[in-house]
């Protein structure tokens, strides 16, 4: 008796085993597919873990503030009550002076003190104060006894910031950093100018990103071209020359640089054995030496050279794939050279000069130590900002909130050049 | 969640303090100071005859960030044990409680014998080192007084380097101003007084090279990068001694200050941290610190051991004390945030 008789016949195709090949086939991919994940696996969990989990815990730290309501629990409750127009009740005042007293027992006043203190400026050290001496008022009526003790707690002002940040939730830094605050009532208004900083610092960022992008793209366009055409024992030392920087630590680069820029150092020298220092001081462009370093030309000028061969490598590698069959093409149909190269010729080029300016534009965004070594205090980019909050303000709800505008921009950016250019059109060799 | 991430930030710093540091082992007491020549000071006083007798240490360095402190103890995740602060920070941090409590009678140590003791009761005090700004006497003339050095650009064209902290510069701007030194306080305390002070600093803000760590100030004045430099003391007298350098210390408008050992609220090693602060506490260990480094040494015990050479070096020597000014520490310890931030805001501005 044969296998197939044994089947029923019913039109379905079967597998050896009699399985129906729909199924087995499905079995056979599932596998398959199983394997692959396998193998995508440790890649996916780092990727998540390293990279998906931290962005969110970012964008979440940058609306969530906890310090107030977790450390004066009664008092946040209290003031929900309250109208906001005149001092708070008794009450409030009552569920103040407990939460000052655990608050002090558990030493976390100068938590508090430091989130009122984002706010109200000077407001911590009167908060840490009130903590110390908050332990003594042993019955009420605490109102006026917590005004006596210092008088800001008789600003209604005072109240309503506490109001404001007793809850879990806050736009204050995403607001603050776009210079923003919101006033006693409520409304959003702009902060006083001498703290206005962060926009400029958004703009800088942005401008000194682009800046560079184009730099890198007008000195890194005819050398890739020269690259790509010239014969293969000139390319590969000129190769050489791009690539040996690019093996460089960035901040063996930076620190070259440096050296270079420094006042009397070797720039310096150049230009005043050239003359270029007695010409400029005759246009009187400048006064004395020039100045180099700690300024924004050398931060552009280093982060310049740092970034060649990110633009430049994908153009390279894009045109190295062009055929020069094209330009003679070109050529012997009449078109001059010149013409040729801007019609026939750059356009094909077009998708490397596309991936290689975003590599270089989003790779400048986040620049901070070169900035940091070679530019001077209003040449420091977002990143710089950000370290700073962390590493000597501790404040994470702005260094979180500076890394969303910053991820923001970028992906408004990306959106925008997606759209000028298509991203489906680069090309990274 | 907030808790989480602020964990996650101290492990990446602690990580990153680690590296820095080479290998540290769990059960190594972490002594962190100020770097340089301070802290070699400190290493050859201090770390390396306790050392010798049979301890172990792994030493860090910081700039004197109060906020890495208080990020440690607020994430519960204390690497550094035993903390090397100025006054500013003991006040603002014991009054926050990120550092313990000394208890004296466990230092096995007379509170009263030292100088400066009861301003904090968290803080032994190590010594009193002064922030100074010096010149080099081969490259500029000696100027009349601190604040022509500062801020007369026509007199002293080229750059100066400053500290990027608004501590003493805020209050020589507004000496330069015309303030008295004993209003100094009265005017900074007031936001127009904060104006003062930042309008004066904005009349040099392109002629200034702001400095991080304490090496730096010296090391500016040495490559020539600018004319007048500050720092500490301690630091100008190292390049002078060890390196020869020509270098002139203004003691005009010196600001004077004691520096103390501290230990982390939380330490895992409190009793190890009290051990290392009482052995540095010995008049035997200060008195070695002043030969090294010429800052005077707080224990009153000490001063006899000190070398007289190194005497006329120390800020208080009759000759460099006539116009100390003594900064206000509490109002730096209260206000040091706020005007910090400003200082910062006014920078990249």
């Amino acid at each position: 008796m044969s296998t197939a008789q044994a089947l029923p016949h019913d039109g379905v195709m079967r597998a050896a085993d009699g399985t129906p090949l729909k199924i087995a086939l499905a079995r056979a991919e599932r596998r398959e597919r199983l394997k692959a994940l396998g193998l995508v696996a440790p890649l996916f969990l780092f990727i998540v873990l390293s990279f998906v989990v931290p962005i969110l815990v970012m964008l979440y730290n940058s609306v969530y503030d906890p310090d107030v309501a977790e450390n004066m629990p009664r008092t946040s409750i209290a003031l929900k009550q309250w109208d906001g127009k005149e001092l708070p009740s008794e009450e409030v005042f009552a569920a103040f002076v407990a939460d000052m007293k655990d608050a002090q027992a558990n030493k976390q006043v100068a938590m508090i003190g430091k989130r009122l203190n984002y706010e109200m400026s000077g407001i911590r050290s009167k908060v840490i104060a009130t903590g110390r001496k908050v332990g003594a008022l042993e019955q009420g009526p605490y109102r006026d006894a917590v005004i006596a003790i210092d008088k800001v707690w008789g600003n209604p002002d005072t109240w309503a910031t506490l109001k404001r940040s007793s809850s879990d939730y806050t736009p204050f830094y995403i607001l603050s950093m776009l210079d923003l605050r919101q006033g006693a009532d409520g409304s959003i208004e702009q902060v006083p100018a001498d703290r206005a900083i962060y926009k400029d610092i958004l703009i800088r960022t942005l401008g000194i990103s682009l800046l560079v992008t184009l730099m890198t793209l007008i000195l890194g366009y005819p050398v890739a071209y020269l690259l790509a055409t010239s014969p293969q024992k000139t390319a590969s030392i000129l190769m050489m020359f791009v690539l040996l920087p690019f093996w460089t630590s960035l901040l063996v680069r930076t620190t070259a640089w440096m050296v270079l820029m420094q006042d009397g150092g070797i720039f310096a020298q150049l230009l005043h054995l050239t003359g270029i220092t007695w010409l400029l001081n005759m246009l009187g462009a400048i006064d004395g030496e020039p100045q180099l370093f700690k300024t924004r030309f050398a931060t552009v000028v280093a982060m310049t050279h740092i970034q060649l061969p990110f633009t430049l490598l994908p153009i390279y590698s894009v045109m190295k794939t062009i055929s020069p069959n094209y330009m003679r093409a070109a050529k012997s149909l009449g078109g001059k050279p010149f013409y040729c190269f801007l019609r026939v010729y750059m356009p094909q080029t077009m998708a490397g000069v596309a991936a290689g300016c975003l590599l270089t534009f989003i790779l400048c965004l986040g620049y901070y130590i070169t900035p940091a070594l070679v530019g001077g205090p209003t040449d420091q980019m977002i990143s710089g900002f950000i370290e700073r909050a962390i590493n000597s303000e501790n404040n994470w709800g702005k260094a979180s909130a500076l890394g969303v505008i910053l991820l923001t921009a970028t992906l408004i950016l990306y959106y925008v050049y997606n759209k000028l250019v298509g991203i489906d059109r680069m090309k990274l060799g | 969640m907030k808790k989480f991430a602020t964990l996650f930030g101290v492990a990446l710093m602690a990580g990153t303090a680690l590296m820095s540091v080479k290998a540290s082992a769990g059960d190594e007491l972490t002594i962190t100071s100020w770097g340089g020549a301070y802290q070699a000071a400190q290493r050859k006083s201090a770390f390396e005859p306790y050392i010798a007798l049979g301890n172990k240490i792994t030493e860090a360095e910081y700039n004197g960030e109060i906020a890495k402190i208080r990020a440690m103890v607020e994430a519960k995740a204390v690497t550094w044990d035993v903390i090397s602060v100025d006054s500013q920070t003991i006040l603002a941090g014991c009054a926050e409680g990120i550092f313990e409590t000394l208890d004296w009678g466990k230092l096995g140590l007379d509170r009263n014998n030292f100088l400066g003791a009861d301003v904090t009761d968290c803080g032994l005090p190590t010594d009193l080192y002064s922030t100074v700004v010096a010149y080099d006497t081969t490259k500029t003339q000696a100027p009349a007084n601190l604040f022509e050095a500062l801020f007369d650009t026509t007199k002293y064209p080229g750059k100066r380097a400053l500290q990027k902290n608004p501590y003493m510069n805020l209050e020589w701007a507004l000496m330069a101003d015309g303030v008295a030194p004993a209003d100094v306080y009265k005017v900074l305390g007031t936001d127009e007084g904060v104006d003062r002070a930042f309008k004066k600093l904005d009349t040099i803000k392109a002629d200034v090279i702001w400095w991080e760590s304490g090496a730096q100030g010296p090391q500016l004045l040495a490559d020539g990068q600018v004319v007048f430099a500050s720092s500490w003391n301690g630091r100008f007298y190292n390049a002078i001694k060890t390196d020869n350098k020509p270098f002139q210390i203004i003691w005009d408008h010196q600001a004077p200050d004691t520096e103390f050992w501290a230990i982390t609220k939380g330490t895992p090693k409190l009793e190890e941290a009290y051990r290392f602060v009482s052995f540095g506490g010995q008049p035997k260990q200060q008195a070695e610190q002043a030969n090294n480094i010429p800052y005077g040494p707080s224990n009153k015990d000490a001063m006899a051991l000190v070398n007289p050479d190194i005497l006329p070096h120390l800020p208080t020597a009759p000759d460099n004390v006539k116009t100390a000014f003594y900064a206000d520490q509490q109002f730096w310890g209260d206000k040091g945030d706020e005007l910090r931030e400003r200082f910062n805001a006014w920078l990249a501005q």
